[in-house]
């Protein structure tokens, strides 16, 4: 019917005035409404509610951990090794996000790039620390190649593009499932025993860079206690890869300094109002474009960086058993389709690893039941439902 | 007073403000059985505000209700929703279509009203799944049609239709409710050829024949006098003229609807002053913008260094469509030199460059980063274009942004244009329309601009922040010696800040006059070219 064009905004001053009526009734939290809140409910509020929830579940794993058996520092130790490896991972999420192009569902194409580098690396003969350099090296190009066609494709479906990531991600991994067996590899540490070519589906590291950054200042408190012939009781199971996480500062520094200058500032305002942006005269394609080539980019080191601690390069249908949990800890971080901040990596991180370490041990040995994929999967894919269908702005 | 003798519609009194901006006055009109009333104004005068008060659309009463009765064959109504409108025997047409595209005529003009028959399924289940009684349908819809006294095809789907067609569906949906008594057409022949509108006109007659009171609201003068019965002509929220359509003309009309008392105009022409002898800064040669509603079709205007040149115009004209073609935010084509320059069109960046700066008229979708802090948006494009508020590392290979210097130049506006805001660090989407339209001027102020445009710089926000925003472009005009092309639908404000006024018709410059010149001046303009 003609007649009624419904105008929910109704706590706004001027709700006649037909500029108003382009807000969705989305919640809104307004300085106004913050103070009506009492103190406890603008603390749930400005945290969010999914991320105090996951929060206090892990919680509430730390503190059953004495009860069923579980050491805590081991489990301490288990978190923060996973941190050092998926840190990285979840920081490509952040440009892609700040510039409007959603979370980065392509994930697989920023790890596929990684996979080249770390394969090709090894293939050109490189060992030790070295080849963790070259992999580095090698997957440059490829990110900034293979983002950049992924940059134009993005930038040829706004408004959709997270569906058209999903869609990127796999059939560029299925076109690699193809490749990796086609390639001429021959480098006997990775190819298959027999045909002597195509690559293994798992291919260890170790004599390359296996552990090249954890190993590096690592803190091992047992052998401190050993060397300096104390005790420090539990503590000395404890063990810090201090190397990984170093890189994870240095970049996640350098994401935060890029944020503060002037195309980072662009970057961000492109993502917050596109006709904003272009009516300042910013190139809104090409800024879309450089946030797509640095999610890449970091997503192939991320991986790299996830091997040197996994052990192993993984191949083949791999690539995609990291995409959801990545997107699933930066929404719990308390980033949003469209705001992300460091903080919202580093929280995000720890909260979904931790849950991803403390459930197995912990809900296993409490109930003799393996509950932990499906607590896994419920908080994951959870997460990314919940911020699809809320697409509100993130917390700090 | 019987129901015989008392008009069909009385509204006495009717006042409407929307929280103390006063926008309806006492209006005073009655309408009898099958008269055509013609309602004509500016924008802005009060029509659609009035016609909604009639049709009891929700923002009326979410903003607080009206004053004054409307009275239906004598009785006193008042409408909470439309639907209680509807059940009086009132049909309104609205300017935009809301008609389903892939529903035929016929569908579209019973929409969940259509005649029903039982069947097995819905016996069981209850009415929703009745089937449609198309063949009563059909006959429904084309004795609808047949009222209007044109001819339209019933079974085409909404989607094939010339634009004139779907305006009839949307009058045909109206006239198939048998208890309509009052039908309010808004612009109803804005979108139509000539042709399609003369037949509209003649069905309008038509209907008034059978019984049908009409109002009709349209910007096209001679259609109301070749249909209406009586004119009413409304001017900022007073009803100014009320009289028989054959006592008229266009210029009288034309008169009432934009003329103050001709004290006004003379009072302002004092500050008028002459830049005849100065540079043509700007000069637009046979322009044209691809602007969805506001098509320009061929300007030429050359704007005088240290000007306020005003652009007027009825909605639709193509005024808005200028300063958003030159500064490339629609696709345009033509010749626009500023300072002896040729700037490339379609380009915005070119034209910031150029040192020329733009206040969009879409305040929310162009004007504002609406997530961020009014820092941000205040900064940001003069930190983008001109490098400013930024430091250089490394010998400007990395350049930072300055917060300290974003949030002194943040401050400086706040307390310059009175923005009302709880910290320079508070989100624009929080700010009430008007401070964030002073965000918008700020964050062209901060351009430090030679020329800038400034689009319906007062659309939608209160009289106090309406005078402190003209104000801040007057002295930002006087004080900067910037240019200054200010784009309103409001011809006095023009008229209050501007040297010179180009009034857009058609698509065209139908003229240019001083802000001095009478108000008839001015409306012949308006209308000369309209399409």
């Amino acid at each position: 019917m003609s007649n009624k064009k419904k105008d929910y905004n109704l706590n706004s001053p001027s709700k006649f005035t037909d500029e108003m009526k382009t807000i969705p009734p989305a919640r809104r939290l307004t300085a106004q409404e913050k103070t009506q809140m009492s103190p406890l409910q603008a603390m749930v509020a400005s945290y969010g509610l999914p991320r105090l929830l996951i929060t206090g579940f892990l919680l509430v794993l730390f503190i059953l951990t004495p009860f069923v058996d579980v050491d805590l520092v081991t489990q301490i130790t288990n978190i923060i090794n996973r941190f050092s490896w998926n840190a990285v991972l979840v920081l490509a999420m952040v440009p892609m996000i700040h510039s409007g192009c959603g979370l980065n569902f392509g994930l697989p194409l920023a790890i596929i790039c990684g996979l080249l580098g770390s394969t090709l690396s090894i293939q050109f003969g490189f060992t030790g620390p070295l080849s963790f350099v070259a992999a580095v090296v090698i997957a440059t190009p490829f990110a900034i190649l293979l983002g950049g066609g992924y940059g134009l494709l993005l930038n040829r479906i706004k408004g959709g593009e997270m569906m058209i990531a999903t869609y990127v991600g796999f059939s560029v991994m299925s076109f690699f499932c193809m490749m990796w067996l086609l390639l001429p590899y021959s480098a006997p540490t990775m190819v298959y025993g027999l045909s002597a070519s195509g690559l293994r589906p798992t291919i260890s590291l170790d004599g390359f860079y296996n552990q090249v950054l954890a190993g590096f200042l690592e803190i091992d408190f047992g052998e401190i206690a050993g060397k300096l012939g104390i005790s420090l009781g539990a503590l000395e199971k404890l063990v810090i890869p201090t190397g990984s996480l170093l890189v994870f500062v240095l970049l996640a520094f350098l994401m935060w300094a890029f944020l503060h200058t002037k195309t980072g500032t662009a970057m961000t305002a492109v993502g917050s109002n596109p006709t904003f942006a272009r009516a300042a005269g910013i190139n809104v394609d090409r800024t879309r474009m450089l946030s797509v080539i640095m999610s890449t980019w970091l997503g192939a080191i991320g991986i790299l960086i996830y091997q040197q601690g996994f052990g192993f390069i993984q191949l083949y249908n791999a690539p995609n058993n990291l995409t959801m949990p990545t997107v699933a800890a930066i929404l719990i971080g308390g980033a949003s389709v469209n705001k992300a901040s460091i903080s919202n990596v580093i929280i995000g991180t720890i909260l979904f690893q931790g849950i991803v370490t403390m459930t197995p041990t912990v809900m296993n040995s409490a109930i003799h039941m393996d509950m932990s994929e499906v607590i896994r999967i419920i908080v994951s894919q959870g997460m990314i439902l919940y911020a699809l269908t809320r697409k509100v702005k993130g917390s700090k | 007073m019987t129901t015989n003798t008392s008009p069909l519609l009385q509204m006495q009194n009717i006042k409407k403000d929307f929280f103390g901006n006063q926008v309806l006055t006492d209006i005073n009109f009655t309408l009898g059985e099958g008269e055509v009333l013609g309602l004509c104004g500016e924008n802005g005068a009060g029509k659609s505000t009035l016609m909604k008060i009639l049709f009891g659309m929700d923002v009326i009463r979410e903003t607080g209700g009206y004053g004054g009765d409307v009275l239906i064959n004598g009785q006193k109504v008042e409408f909470n929703t439309p639907f209680d409108a509807l059940k009086a025997g009132i049909g309104m047409v609205h300017q935009e279509f809301s008609l389903i595209p892939g529903f035929t005529a016929t569908e579209n003009i019973l929409l969940n009203r259509e005649p029903q028959k039982k069947n097995v399924v819905s016996e069981v289940f209850g009415e929703r799944l009745n089937t449609l009684d198309y063949k009563e349908m059909d006959r429904r819809s084309a004795e609808a049609i047949e009222k209007m006294g044109v001819e339209i095809d019933s079974k085409m789907v909404i989607s094939d239709m010339p634009v004139g067609h779907k305006q009839f569906t949307e009058i045909a949906r109206e006239l198939s409710k048998d208890q309509l008594k009052l039908l309010i057409l808004d612009e109803p022949t804005a979108v139509l050829t000539e042709k399609e509108a003369e037949a509209l006109l003649s069905s309008i007659r038509n209907m008034a024949a059978q019984g049908i009171s009409v109002i009709f609201i349209t910007h096209r003068l001679h259609e109301i006098l070749a249909v209406c019965d009586k004119v009413v002509v409304m001017r900022d929220g007073y009803v100014v003229k009320d009289v028989p359509a054959a006592e008229t003309s266009v210029e009288e009309i034309t008169r009432w609807m934009v003329g103050r008392d001709v004290q006004s105009a003379a009072v302002s022409a004092g500050e008028v002053r002459s830049h005849e002898d100065a540079k043509t800064i700007l000069s637009i040669k046979n322009l044209w913008v691809d602007m969805p509603g506001e098509t320009v079709r061929n300007v030429s205007l050359d704007v005088k260094e240290g000007e306020i040149l005003g652009i007027g115009g009825l909605a639709g004209q193509g005024k808005l469509g200028i300063p958003n073609g030159v500064m490339g935010l629609y696709e345009a084509g033509g010749r626009v030199e500023f300072d002896g320059k040729e700037i490339p069109l379609n380009n915005p960046r070119r034209c910031l460059d150029s040192s020329l700066a733009f206040v969009s008229e879409d305040r929310r979708g162009v004007g504002l980063l609406l997530d961020e802090s009014l820092e941000w948006n205040i900064a940001f494009p003069a930190m983008q274009i001109q490098n400013k508020f930024l430091k250089n590392l490394l010998g400007g290979v990395i350049k930072w942004r300055d917060e300290r210097a974003i949030h002194q130049v943040t401050q400086k506006y706040i307390d310059e244009l009175q923005i009302k805001c709880t910290s320079s660090k508070q989100k624009a989407k929080e700010l009430s329309g008007g401070n964030q339209q002073k965000v918008c001027l700020a964050k062209a102020f901060a351009l430090e601009p030679k020329f800038l445009f400034v689009s319906e710089p007062t659309r939608g926000i209160d009289v106090g922040a309406k005078a402190l925003v003209l104000d801040a472009l007057k002295r930002f005009n006087r004080d900067s010696g910037v240019t200054v092309v200010m784009i309103s639908s409001e011809l006095e404000e023009l008229r209050q800040t501007c040297d010179r006024i180009a009034i857009v018709s058609g698509g065209q410059v139908a003229g240019i006059l001083p802000a001095a010149a009478s108000s008839e001046e001015f409306g012949m303009l308006m209308i000369s070219k309209v399409v």
